[in-house]
């Protein structure tokens, strides 16, 4: 920290990054007004049918930036002036990095439905911090095997191991997110996801190494649904309901299984910002979003769906059975916390991704 | 005279006045914002060229470059090998009256958006893709060919679309070739073949070279296609900058990869225009 104020690479490198987004921010600010409520957002919370009743009765017009990933998430908050934005999308373990930039303001736990929530996604150890809680999940699911029930054997889709066996070879596609598939490869060798370290790394590169064997194709979330909707591949390895709930309609063969060895739990959660100038209407927001209606609505989005974290949340019987929602307390219990790494290991796990990407 | 003299210098740094704002602002302040960041540590902002050493010593990293120049040359070459003929029916074969609706014909793939075409040829080389099923169809195959998420697909997505941009280049310097040279070779002996190899094609390789030269600098620098066709079963370099962005946000390394991807770049630009001395004196 001293050190970075004190060189003079760095400060010419902040000056001219400054002047940079000074004036990007000039473009991409266009006509917000001060009274609009600015949030940084997942596609999920762009939808209409999400925002348009929380404007209407607030008299607000919410400014959404989407971003695709913590870190870009960051670099805009860098790149703009304090009390630009109000509201955040975060993953639940990556509260804590925003906390010690010094970002996020205390959420008032009276005023939210915490005790609503079901107790296995509150994720306290991410969103609270030296006491003070900064973050509250809004939604959650599994990073486990999205599959085409009519292409597959489901007995088969309740072991991680089918994954690397020759009877899937070609059929799989691995979705392009290295935390949560570096998670099931923990799973798969028999490792807890809280506990990886440095040393594990070999055993876990050799498991996805074998993935990539049967892989067709590693995608990010568009492509790695395209292809399990499509039937490019059956099966697709860290998939769950964000995948397949969304396309049930169309296509009802579309299921996911919790196997026997367990998934990886992924949550969001909102944070306010503390330098915003429109703290009230920040909680309001967030207050909405975790109402029974609005965790319906940001459950069913149309960019994807996943489980509101409120046990209130109003969907309907369809919505509830396509979610699975009651069989959540089973599917809780045998989940396992996001690898959540130090930032060292976090590189040299990114770096294990390359090369597995890389591996021909 | 000296107020004459002022204005006839002041005027052409009025002109380009915008021009050069825009660049500094744009171009060369983001350039040097980002070569100072290829420097620095991602924790702490130390000085470093930890950065630099890593695309040279990971094997992960500079197969990315190796790709990216293996899939860049195969682009080019195939696009110039299909641009050449298609250019040269346009400009040649084609009547004078019917060449502008040739041409707009030949463009129309520019029009439409570059994610909504990738994806449009991911769905034609699907598995239960058009070729796949016309190939299943006429029982050539009878299994499926993986076409779609391979460095086949990514090759033919860049291919359909640089093939137009060499063909206006290419077919520029065409209708710029005045018959005569054609018709004195033609008096001196020369056969069609050797007109062609000893006349045409040399005097419109620079038409050849500015839309290869063109090619290589979008092609080496796109992420989208790759993105989409490849199926990241091999990451070019694009991929590996974004990568370093999304989650954890390593603006330095992401930096030192653009930079290293730029030198590329130029290495590429000076080749081309001391080979066929394209830039102008």
């Amino acid at each position: 920290m001293t050190t970075n104020a004190r060189n003079p690479l760095s400060t010419l490198k902040s000056s001219l990054a400054g002047a940079c987004a000074a004036v990007a921010l000039l473009i991409a600010a266009g006509g917000a007004k001060a009274a609009d409520l600015n949030a940084l957002i997942w596609c999920d919370h762009s939808d209409p049918a999400l925002l348009q009743p929380f404007e209407e009765a607030n008299n607000v017009k919410v400014n959404v930036k989407e971003f695709e990933g913590t870190g870009a998430g960051l670099a805009i908050v860098d790149q703009s002036q304090p009390g630009d934005w109000d509201v955040m999308v975060i993953d639940s373990i990556d509260v804590p990095r925003g906390v010690e930039k010094g970002l996020f303001e205390p959420l008032p736990e009276d005023k939210l439905p915490f005790a609503d929530l079901f107790p296995e996604v509150k994720m306290d150890k991410s969103t609270i911090v030296d006491g003070k809680r900064y973050g509250i999940t809004e939604k959650f699911g599994y990073n486990t095997i999205g599959f085409n029930k009519t292409k597959v054997d489901p007995a088969d889709m309740q072991s991680l191991a089918s994954l690397t066996s020759d009877k899937y070879k070609g059929k799989i596609a691995i979705y392009d997110y290295y935390l949560p598939v570096i998670g099931m490869a923990a799973l798969a060798i028999g490792k807890k996801t809280a506990d990886l370290t440095e040393a594990d790394l070999p055993a876990l590169k050799a498991e996805l190494l074998k993935m990539k064997t049967n892989a067709k194709l590693v995608g990010e979330v568009t492509a790695s649904q395209t292809a399990l909707a499509t039937g490019e591949v059956d099966i697709l390895v860290g998939g769950g309901e964000w995948v397949t709930a969304g396309l049930a309609k169309e296509n009802p063969a579309l299921d996911f299984s919790i196997p026997k060895e367990g998934a990886v739990l992924w949550s969001q959660s909102l944070a306010m910002f503390k330098d915003s100038k429109n703290k009230d209407m920040a909680l309001k927001f967030i207050e909405y979003i975790m109402s029974p209606e609005g965790q319906a609505r940001l459950a069913t989005s149309s960019c994807y769906w996943g489980m509101p974290s409120n046990k209130k949340a109003a969907l309907t019987d369809d919505q509830k059975k396509i979610l699975r929602f009651d069989e959540q307390p089973g599917f809780l219990a045998r989940a396992q916390a996001y690898p959540a790494p130090s930032a060292d290991l976090d590189k040299k796990m990114q770096d294990m991704w390359t090369a597995m990407l890389q591996a021909q | 005279m000296s107020v004459a003299g002022d204005n006839s210098r002041a005027l052409p740094w009025a002109l380009v006045t915008p021009a050069l704002a825009w660049t500094l602002l744009f171009f060369v302040l983001p350039f040097i914002a980002m070569g100072l960041s290829s420097l620095t540590a991602h924790e702490g902002g130390a000085f470093t060229l930890a950065n630099y050493s890593q695309f040279f010593t990971d094997p992960s990293y500079w197969r990315a470059m190796v790709n990216s120049l293996e899939v860049t040359a195969i682009v080019t070459a195939v696009s110039i090998l299909l641009a050449y003929p298609f250019a040269w029916i346009l400009a040649e074969m084609v009547p004078e009256r019917w060449q502008r609706l040739a041409l707009m014909l030949a463009v129309l793939p520019f029009w439409t958006s570059y994610v909504v075409r990738s994806y449009s040829w991911l769905l034609v080389l699907a598995q239960n893709g058009v070729i796949n099923r016309a190939l299943t169809d006429i029982g050539l195959i009878g299994e499926p060919l993986q076409l779609a998420n391979t460095r086949f697909a990514t090759v033919t997505g860049f291919v359909h679309f640089f093939v137009m941009l060499l063909t206006l280049t290419i077919f520029a310097n065409l209708k710029q070739l005045s018959p005569s040279y054609r018709k004195a070779a033609a008096d001196l002996g020369a056969g069609p073949v050797r007109i062609f190899l000893h006349v045409v094609l040399p005097l419109t390789l620079p038409g050849i070279m500015v839309g290869a030269f063109l090619t290589f600098v979008l092609c080496i620098g796109d992420y989208i296609t790759p993105q989409i066709l490849g199926g990241n079963n091999e990451l070019v370099m694009p991929q590996l900058v974004m990568m370093q962005i999304g989650r954890r946000g390593d603006f330095p390394l992401a930096s030192a990869l653009s930079i290293i991807l730029m030198a590329v770049v130029t290495v590429a630009y000076l080749a081309c225009a001391r080979w066929l001395k394209i830039e102008r004196a």
